[in-house]
């Protein structure tokens, strides 16, 4: 299927492909400096141990793990609508996984040596075990998209196999999120990530993120192609967005109320770092407050039936969904659960150029992936008259 | 017989440290003692057993001490034999060093503790701990817990992912974010050096107390203010002199029971 590619693509498709490539070349230059001359390039440091590329494959989890919220109406509520876009949102958990695993490749200090995780398995390691759900998450999603798609293109049944494959793979999508939310939990003595209802705030967070990301490559392919994602499709999701987003302002009020009405100072520390600077560091403030704003103006819209049924407005609140939630999972939440560090002191983060390109890179390569396997499947959708 | 003997576990110490498992392997099958896990090796006679081993620091001690003038041989004694690199900015290695009051036990200082008491200087290091979170999250078990308590690295199988300084809630742990070669002045043969890309800390002088020696730095220490022993034995000086004075551990809340203590 993947001739497709090569044969269906249009000029636009290959300058997409192209100015891809272009920041994957930059990025992966920036990696070689990195290779060469060891993690000392980024801005991280003893205090801050874990900066960007953490940050973002948290993120990016996320929207992996969004991918359930089409299949799981269409295989068990069997919600016809999705039918059409369920493909979509397996083939965005592949861009996605593969973009998690290709930022913790690139914060490795040892590359080389990452099949150690394999060679010595650590069962009492979430990291160990976030790396056995997310490949096999990969993995999943790889199966479940080409057969589905191959045999839709022969107009015949998906194998028989998939479908066990297909059930496994909607609490797997939850586990991936689940424990990655886990590797933040269960640390002592990091009390902004200390607290029970990280996974739930993770799994929220992802089920808006996620699908309003959905909505607008929908969007964006209808416009584009002969292939109409639905109207019905689209509401459904955006219906989503609105509800998780709802739930994961919710949840971040209840951590805010934890902190701030207990007045625990290793709760409220954190919290003022955020929202208001601390001992005269705001590095993170006017981000924190953009991402508040911007959820605020996304609940606006959503919330009003009529402003979220307008594509317009929609793919406002779409955006401004995506932006709100990934300067807070992939930027501010992992950062400012080193700030202030163990001694209570502040060291700030600043992410240095080879280290934002490494970024890009890697963002680059997902959406490369993604760029392909969207062709692929909307070329098929289009030759079958959809 | 006993030079020997020094010079074999030198050598083996040094390999399964220093430079690969390969040639611990090539050096046990040359001496015929090769098992089938792995190489085996007799003990020094006179090392030191222990089930537990902990430090007590003797706040008052270092502080008379550091009025005489600024003291830190603690800390180049254990730095230079360890070849830890000295690099001057927030990406520095550390395995002992010096803080205050307010850093070392957050939270617990207030306006009305004593001055002096207040300013320190508090020795800091990895706390050895009984349920140590480093361990506990290592994905490689590249960190990793002894028989007698003391957490160890290998600087061979960590990948580098510094979950473990995520976890250690007393910032014990430093990675080798650049080459340490370039920061290091004198090298120190007898002791590997790390390369870039691992974490590394404290391991209570290992090797020392493998050859009957107490830790670098309690040796070193010139107002005999570090104590070290074995907390299982009831007649070892730390249980003696845990049982007379006061002492603080670091965040006893997070429930990694740490193994140095500070006398008030
Ligand atoms: S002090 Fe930190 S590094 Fe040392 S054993 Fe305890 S948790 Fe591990
Ligand atoms: S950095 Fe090394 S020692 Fe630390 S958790 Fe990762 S593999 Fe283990």
């Amino acid at each position: 299927m993947f001739d497709r590619v090569f044969t269906k693509s249009g000029d636009d498709f290959k300058k997409l492909l192209k100015l891809l490539s272009v920041f994957i070349g930059l990025g992966f230059i920036c990696y070689l400096f990195q290779y060469y001359r060891g993690l000392g390039i980024t801005g991280m440091s003893r205090d801050v141990s874990w900066g960007l590329y953490i940050a973002q494959f948290t993120f990016l989890v996320g929207v992996a793990a969004s991918a359930v919220m089409v299949v799981l109406p269409y295989y068990l509520h069997n919600f016809k609508a999705f039918g059409r876009i369920t493909i979509l949102g397996e083939f965005l958990a592949i861009a996605a996984v593969s973009m998690c695993l290709l930022f913790i490749i690139v914060d490795l200090g040892m590359p080389h040596r990452l099949f150690n995780v394999l060679r010595y398995p650590t069962p009492n390691s979430i990291l160990f075990w976030d790396m056995v759900v997310l490949n096999g998450y990969l993995l999943l999603n790889i199966l479940i998209g080409w057969n589905v798609l191959d045999a839709e293109r022969m107009g015949v049944a998906p194998p028989k196999w998939v479908k066990p494959l297909i059930y496994v793979s909607i609490p797997w999508a939850v586990s991936i999120h689940t424990v990655t939310a886990f590797l933040y939990a269960g640390l002592p003595g990091r009390h902004f990530w200390l607290t029970a209802i990280m996974a739930a705030r993770f799994l929220a967070s992802a089920f808006s993120s996620g699908p309003a990301l959905l909505i607008l490559l929908a969007l964006f392919i209808k416009k584009r192609t002969k292939f109409d994602p639905g109207e019905e499709a689209i509401q459904a999701l955006a219906k989503i967005v609105t509800y998780a987003l709802i739930i994961s302002v919710f949840f971040v009020l209840l951590e805010l109320f934890t902190a701030y009405y207990s007045q625990v100072p290793g709760h409220t520390n954190h919290f003022n770092y955020l929202l208001f600077g601390l001992h005269g560091h705001a590095e993170l403030v006017p981000w924190t407050w953009l991402s508040n704003i911007l959820a605020v103006v996304a609940l606006a819209l959503l919330i009003n039936p009529n402003t979220r049924k307008q594509e317009k407005t929609l793919k406002i609140a779409c955006f401004a969904t995506f932006f709100s939630l990934w300067i807070e999972k992939g930027i501010t939440l992992v950062i400012t659960g080193f700030i202030p560090n163990t001694f209570e002191t502040i060291t700030r983060y600043i992410p240095t150029i080879p280290e934002v390109f490494i970024t890009l890179g890697v963002w680059s390569a997902g959406f490369f992936i993604l760029a392909v396997l969207y062709k692929i499947a909307v070329s098929i959708k289009e030759e079958l008259g959809a | 017989m006993d030079e020997k003997r020094r010079n074999f576990l030198k050598i083996t110490g040094a390999c399964v440290l220093g430079v690969s498992l390969l040639p611990a392997l090539k050096v046990s099958a040359a001496k015929k003692v090769t098992e089938e896990k792995g190489p085996t090796y007799k003990a020094h006679p006179k090392a030191l057993h222990g089930k537990r081993w902990a430090m007590v620091v003797d706040v008052k001690r270092c502080q008379e001490q550091n009025k005489k003038g600024e003291c830190r041989k603690c800390i180049e004694a254990c730095h230079s034999l360890h070849n830890v690199p000295t690099i001057p900015n927030e990406k520095e290695i550390k395995w002992i060093w010096k803080d205050n009051f307010e850093h070392s036990f957050p939270g617990t200082a207030h306006e009305y503790v004593p001055e002096d008491f207040h300013e320190g200087p508090f020795i800091l290091l990895c706390n050895h701990c009984s349920n140590p979170a480093c361990v506990r999250v290592c994905p490689t078990k590249a960190t990793f817990q002894r028989a007698d308590g003391i957490v160890m690295m290998d600087h061979h199988r960590c990948i580098g992912c510094r979950y473990c300084m995520a976890g250690c809630p007393f910032g014990a742990r430093s990675f080798n974010w650049r080459d340490p070669k370039l920061y290091l002045t004198q090298l120190n043969y007898d002791y590997p050096i790390r390369r870039r890309g691992v974490v590394e800390k404290c391991t209570f002088c290992d090797e020392r107390l493998g050859e009957g020696l107490l830790p670098a730095c309690v040796e070193a220490c010139p107002a005999k203010a570090l104590i070290f022993g074995d907390l299982d034995d009831p007649s070892s000086e730390v249980r003696r002199i845990l049982s007379k004075r006061l002492s603080l551990r670091r965040k006893l809340e997070v429930g990694t029971q740490p193994n140095v203590y500070y006398l008030v």
